[in-house]
C-alpha cells in the first residue's frame, strides 16, 4: 500500500462518521433555529426564546451556576492535584478514589445528592439527630431557592471536580523535577514555587480544563433536573422542554445555538486570558 | 542548608497534619455521599422512604428486588448494555486507526483534522441529538439501539482517537521498522508487534467508551421511546417513580462506573499527558 | 554474492535536499562505512538502501536487481537500528527467531539458527529473557544476532555503537568486525565516529551535506584526504591548515618558510599537515607554544603559527613549556594542498 494514501485511508472512516454525526447535525440545527419551518430565513425563533419570560432567570441561572462552580473546582482541583504530586504511599489509592466521579453519570450524581437533600434525607436525619431541627425540613422546595441552588452547586462540584483534576496532574507530570529543584537550589518557598514555576507552566493544562468543564457546565441537565426539578429552570433543561414538552424544534434549536454561542465566546475568552507565549512551553 | 527557608519543626509537623486531614476530608467528601447510595439501595423500600434515616444499609434486597421488576427497567438495562457495548465497538474501530495516522504521519490536512477531533470535545455534543432525531426518523433508526450507538460514538471519538494516538505515539516507529526489515508487511508489523503493546491501553480506551455511553442521559432521553436505556428510564420517571426506584437505579448505573474507573486509572492520565502539548 | 549499486540517488524533505546525486558501488562481502557529522545524510543514505525511506530520483541495485521499489521485506538485507528495536512483548528467542518465522521456517532450523547466532553474539544463556531484563549492551547483541539469523545478502547497520558507554563499545567494536567477516555478509555501517570507521571499515564514505565527498579505504582517507573537509573531519587531533602564497614554479611560501609543491596556475593554496606528522627540528615552522597537555602515549601541543591555531602530536619525553617559542618542521612526503575556492585535493 503506497505510504502516501495510507493516511488519508486511516482517517476516512473518523471523518466521514463526523461529517454525518456531527456536522451536517449541526448545520441542521442552524438551518431550523435561522428558519421559519419552511425555507426561508428568520429570526421568529429567537425572538420567541428571547421574548419568553423564562429566558433570563434560565440564562442567569445557568451563568451564575458556572460562575459559582468554576473557580471553586479550578482551586479544588489545583489543591488535590498539587497535593497528589507530593504523594508518596497511598498515592494511587488516593487518586483512585478521587476520580471515582469520573464515570458517574450527571443523573447518578443527581440522584445520589437527592438522597442527601430530600426531605426523609440524610441530612434532614443528621440535623435531627443532632439536635438542630425538631422535624425534617422540606429543603428542595420553592422557598429554599438558595438551598436548591448550593444543593445543584454542591452536587456539580462533587461530580464533576474529578475532570479537571485528571488534566492538571497529567500536566503537572509533564513539568520536569528540574525546574523545582533549580528553584530549591535558588532560595525559592514551595508556596512561591507553585505560582512562579507550576502555575505558569500548566497554562496548557489550565486551559483545556477550564475550557471543558465551562462548556460542560452551560450544559448541566440532569443534576438539575433531579435536585431542582422546574425549581431551578437552565439553559439545557429548558431546550430539553421546548423540545418534548412544547414541540416547538426551532424554538429548541434556537435554545442550542445560544448554549453553544456562549461556549464558544467561553472558549475564546478562556483561550486569551491563558494563552501561552510562543517559546514559553516545557 | 541556606538561612532562605528555615522552617521549625513545630510547624512543619503541623502542617503534615493539616495536609492529611485535608486528604482525608476530600477522600470522605467523595465516598460519603456514594456511601448513602450504597446505603439506600440496600435497604428495604420501607427503610429508603422512613426518617430518620440510618447510617447503615440493612443489607435489605427490597429496594434491589422491586427495582429489577419494575417493569421495563430489566430491558432498559439491556438495552443500555446494547448501546454501550456498540458504541464501545464502533468508537474504538473508527478512532483507532485515526489515531494511527495522526500518530505516525506528516499529511495535508493534518491540522484541519486535528480541529475538527477538538471541535466535537468543545461542542455541547447532546444538542446534535435534536437534529438527529429527526434524520433517524426519515432513515428508519429512531428509537433503536444502532442509533443512539452512533450519537454516542460521536461522543466517544474523540477520547478514542486521543488516547490511541498518545498509545501508538508510545510505541517507538522502530519496532515497526525493525519488523519490515524482518519480513513483515504494515499490516502483519501492526498485529504483530504494536497491536500486542497496546492492548491493554486499547482496551482502556474501550472501556473508557463504554462509560461513556452508559451514563449518557440527553441524547438517550431524546432519541428513544420504547427501547429506553437505563438513564433514559429513570429520567424520565424522576417525577413519578418511588424513590427506592431511584436509589436503586442510581446504585446500577454506578457500580460499573466504579470498576470501569479502576480499570482504566493508569490511561486517564496519559491521555491527557500527551493530548496537552 | 551480493554487489550494491546506488545510482544517482537525491532525496528532497520539502524544499531541503538531503542527499545530492549519489554514486557509489559496494562490493560483495565488502565492509563500507558511512561517516559524517550529524545531518550529512548517511542515515537518510542507509534508509533508502533499507526501503524505509523512498529516493526522490536515482535507483538502488544489489546484484543484478533493481530494488528501490521493492518493500523492506523483498531486499534481502537486514538491519540493526540504532536504539535496538528490540520487540519488548517476546524473549530474546523469540526475537531472534521472528524474521525467520515471518519466513514459515520449520521449528528446528529456527531453533537451530536461533541459538547458532546467540551463541555467535555470546548471548545463549538470554534466550529465555525479555528485553527488559537486559542491559543495553545485551540488547545491542540481541538486535545483531536477530539481524545475522536471517543470512542476509547486506547487513545495514544505523550507529549501533552508539548509545553504549566507551568501554562496551571498543569490545563490542572488536567483536562486531570478527563476526561480521565470518559471516562473510556485504555490510554498511553508519558512523559519526570516526575512530570506528577507521578500525572497522574496508572503505569508508565521507558524506558532506548530502554528498559523498571520498570514498577509499581508511589509510588512504586518512593519507589523502579528497578535499579539505575529510582532512579536518578525519583523525584527532584533526589536520592543521595554513595559507600559502606562490613562490615560483613549484615553490610555496608558508608562515615564512618555503616549501615544495605543487606545480599549478594557483597563486594561493592551503598547506595541511597531521600534527603528528611534525617534529620538533632547529629549521622550520615557527611556533609560540599556549598548551602543553601530556596525555601519556604523547604530547598535545597547541600553539600558534603564525597567528594560526596549530596543533602537534610530540613524542612523549619531549620538553615544552608554554608560553616558549620551537620550531616545528612538517615530515616532506606527508604534506598536502589544497585548492582555497574550491577545497579539493592539489597534487
Amino acid at each position: 500500500m503506497n505510504a502516501r494514501y495510507l493516511p488519508y485511508v486511516l482517517i476516512t472512516p473518523v471523518a466521514l462518521f463526523l461529517c454525518v454525526f456531527f456536522l451536517y447535525p449541526f448545520f441542521l440545527v442552524a438551518r431550523q433555529a435561522f428558519g421559519d419551518g419552511g425555507s426561508g430565513f428568520s429570526l421568529d425563533n429567537f425572538r420567541d426564546i428571547f421574548g419568553y419570560w423564562k429566558f433570563n432567570t434560565t440564562l442567569t441561572n445557568t451563568l451564575l451556576l458556572a460562575a459559582a462552580v468554576v473557580p471553586v473546582q479550578l482551586a479544588m482541583a489545583l489543591l488535590m492535584a498539587t497535593m497528589v504530586s507530593r504523594m508518596g504511599k497511598g498515592r494511587d489509592l488516593v487518586l483512585y478514589i478521587w476520580t471515582i466521579p469520573l464515570g458517574i453519570s450527571d443523573l447518578a450524581a443527581g440522584i445520589i445528592w437527592l438522597a442527601i437533600f430530600e426531605q426523609s434525607g440524610f441530612l434532614n436525619s443528621m440535623m435531627v439527630g443532632i439536635g438542630a431541627l425538631d422535624r425534617p425540613a422540606n429543603l428542595l422546595t420553592y422557598q429554599n431557592a438558595g438551598l436548591v441552588f448550593l444543593a445543584i452547586a454542591l452536587a456539580e462540584i462533587w461530580r464533576a471536580t474529578a475532570i479537571m483534576l485528571v488534566i492538571l496532574v497529567a500536566g503537572i507530570g509533564l513539568i520536569p523535577k528540574e525546574y523545582y529543584e533549580a528553584a530549591d537550589v535558588f532560595g525559592a518557598s514551595k508556596w512561591k514555587q507553585f505560582w512562579r514555576i507550576t502555575l505558569p507552566l500548566l497554562r496548557p493544562s489550565l486551559q483545556t480544563a477550564l475550557i471543558l468543564r465551562v462548556i460542560m457546565a452551560f450544559e448541566v441537565f440532569a443534576v438539575v433536573a433531579a435536585l431542582g426539578g422546574t425549581l431551578f429552570p437552565v439553559l439545557m433543561g429548558e431546550t430539553y422542554a421546548y423540545q418534548f414538552d412544547l414541540l416547538n424544534s426551532g424554538a429548541a434549536a434556537a435554545m442550542a445555538l445560544v448554549i453553544l454561542g456562549i461556549s464558544i465566546a467561553a472558549t475564546l475568552i478562556i483561550l486569551h486570558a491563558l494563552r501561552v507565549p510562543k517559546g514559553a512551553t516545557i | 542548608m541556606s538561612q532562605v527557608d528555615q522552617v521549625s519543626p513545630n510547624a512543619r509537623k503541623a502542617g503534615r497534619y493539616l495536609y492529611i486531614a485535608t486528604v482525608v476530608f476530600l477522600c470522605a467528601w467523595v465516598l460519603v455521599p456514594l456511601y448513602f447510595l450504597f446505603v439506600n439501595a440496600l435497604s428495604s423500600a420501607e427503610a429508603v422512604n422512613s426518617f430518620p434515616k440510618s447510617a447503615l444499609p440493612e443489607f435489605d434486597l427490597g429496594s434491589l428486588s422491586f427495582f429489577a421488576k419494575f417493569y421495563g427497567i430489566l430491558d432498559a438495562l439491556k438495552n443500555s448494555l446494547i448501546v454501550a457495548t456498540m458504541t464501545m465497538v464502533m468508537s474504538i474501530a473508527i478512532g483507532a486507526p485515526a489515531g494511527y495516522a495522526l500518530s505516525r504521519f506528516e499529511f495535508r490536512g493534518k491540522a484541519t483534522f486535528r480541529l475538527l477531533i477538538l471541535m466535537t470535545r468543545a461542542f455541547p455534543l447532546p444538542l446534535l441529538a435534536l437534529p438527529l432525531a429527526i434524520m433517524f426518523i426519515r432513515t428508519g433508526l429512531d428509537d433503536t439501539a444502532l442509533g443512539l450507538a452512533f450519537v454516542h460514538t460521536t461522543l466517544a471519538i474523540p477520547f478514542a482517537v486521543l488516547i490511541t494516538f498518545s498509545l501508538f505515539s508510545g510505541i517507538p516507529l522502530e519496532l515497526e521498522e525493525a519488523a519490515w526489515t524482518l519480513g513483515c508487511t504494515r499490516l502483519t508489523a501492526f498485529t504483530k508487534v504494536v497491536l500486542p503493546l497496546i492492548l491493554p491501553g486499547i482496551t482502556a480506551s474501550a472501556i473508557f467508551a463504554f462509560v461513556i455511553s452508559w451514563n449518557e442521559v440527553f441524547a438517550a432521553a431524546v432519541l428513544t421511546i420504547e427501547n429506553r436505556t437505563l438513564t433514559a428510564f429513570l429520567l424520565q420517571n424522576l417525577d413519578t417513580a418511588a424513590i427506592h426506584l431511584k436509589f436503586a437505579g442510581g446504585f446500577i448505573l454506578v457500580l460499573p462506573a466504579l470498576i470501569f474507573i479502576f480499570a482504566v486509572r493508569k490511561y486517564l492520565f496519559a491521555m491527557w499527558g500527551i493530548a496537552n502539548r | 554474492m551480493a554487489e550494491i549499486q546506488i545510482k544517482n540517488v537525491e532525496k528532497w524533505f520539502g524544499s531541503y535536499q538531503a542527499l545530492k546525486s549519489i554514486d557509489l558501488t559496494i562490493s560483495d562481502q565488502e565492509f563500507m562505512v558511512l561517516l559524517g557529522a550529524s545531518g550529512c545524510g548517511k542515515t537518510t543514505l542507509l534508509r533508502i538502501i533499507a526501503g524505509l525511506e523512498t529516493a526522490s530520483q536515482g535507483e538502488v541495485w544489489i546484484n543484478d536487481r533493481r530494488i528501490d521499489h521493492l518493500a523492506p521485506k523483498d531486499r534481502g538485507i537486514a538491519m540493526v537500528f540504532q536504539n535496538y528495536a528490540v520487540f519488548p512483548h517476546l524473549t530474546v528467542f523469540e526475537n531472534i527467531g521472528f524474521g525467520l518465522r515471518m519466513q514459515r521456517r520449520p521449528n528446528h532450523e529456527v531453533k537451530a539458527r536461533v541459538e547458532r547466532n546467540a551463541e555467535l553474539m555470546h548471548i545463549e544463556q538470554l534466550l529465555g529473557r525479555y528485553s527488559g531484563e537486559l542491559s543495553g549492551g545485551q540488547r545491542q547483541r540481541v538486535a545483531v544476532a536477530r539481524a545475522l539469523a536471517m543470512e542476509p545478502d547486506v547487513i545495514l547497520m544505523d550507529e549501533p555503537l552508539s548509545n553504549l558507554d566507551a568501554l562496551l563499545r571498543l569490545e563490542m567494536r572488536a567483536e562486531l568486525k570478527g563476526v561480521l567477516a565470518e559471516s562473510k555478509t556485504t555490510a554498511i555501517y553508519v558512523t559519526h565516529d570516526q575512530v570506528e570507521a577507521m578500525s572497522l571499515a574496508d572503505r569508508i564514505s565521507v558524506m558532506h551535506q548530502g554528498r559523498i565527498i571520498q570514498a577509499a579505504d581508511p589509510l588512504s582517507v586518512y593519507r589523502n584526504p579528497a578535499e579539505r573537509f575529510v582532512g579536518s573531519f578525519i583523525g584527532n587531533p584533526p589536520m592543521n591548515f595554513l595559507p600559502a602564497t606562490a613562490e615560483g614554479a613549484g615553490k610555496w611560501r608558508v608562515a615564512g618558510q618555503s616549501y615544495a609543491g605543487p606545480k599549478t596556475e594557483h597563486t594561493a593554496l592551503d598547506f595541511a599537515i597531521r600534527p603528528e606528522d611534525l617534529h620538533p627540528s632547529a629549521t622550520g615552522l615557527t611556533a609560540g607554544v599556549k598548551v602543553v597537555e601530556p596525555l601519556g602515549a604523547h604530547v598535545l601541543v597547541t600553539c600558534a603559527i603564525d597567528g594560526q591555531m596549530f596543533r602537534a602530536v610530540l613524542d612523549s619525553d619531549t620538553e615544552v613549556t608554554p608560553g616558549e617559542t620551537i620550531t616545528l618542521q612538517p615530515n616532506a612526503d606527508r604534506i598536502r594542498w589544497f585548492d582555497p575556492q574550491s577545497q579539493v585535493l592539489v597534487r
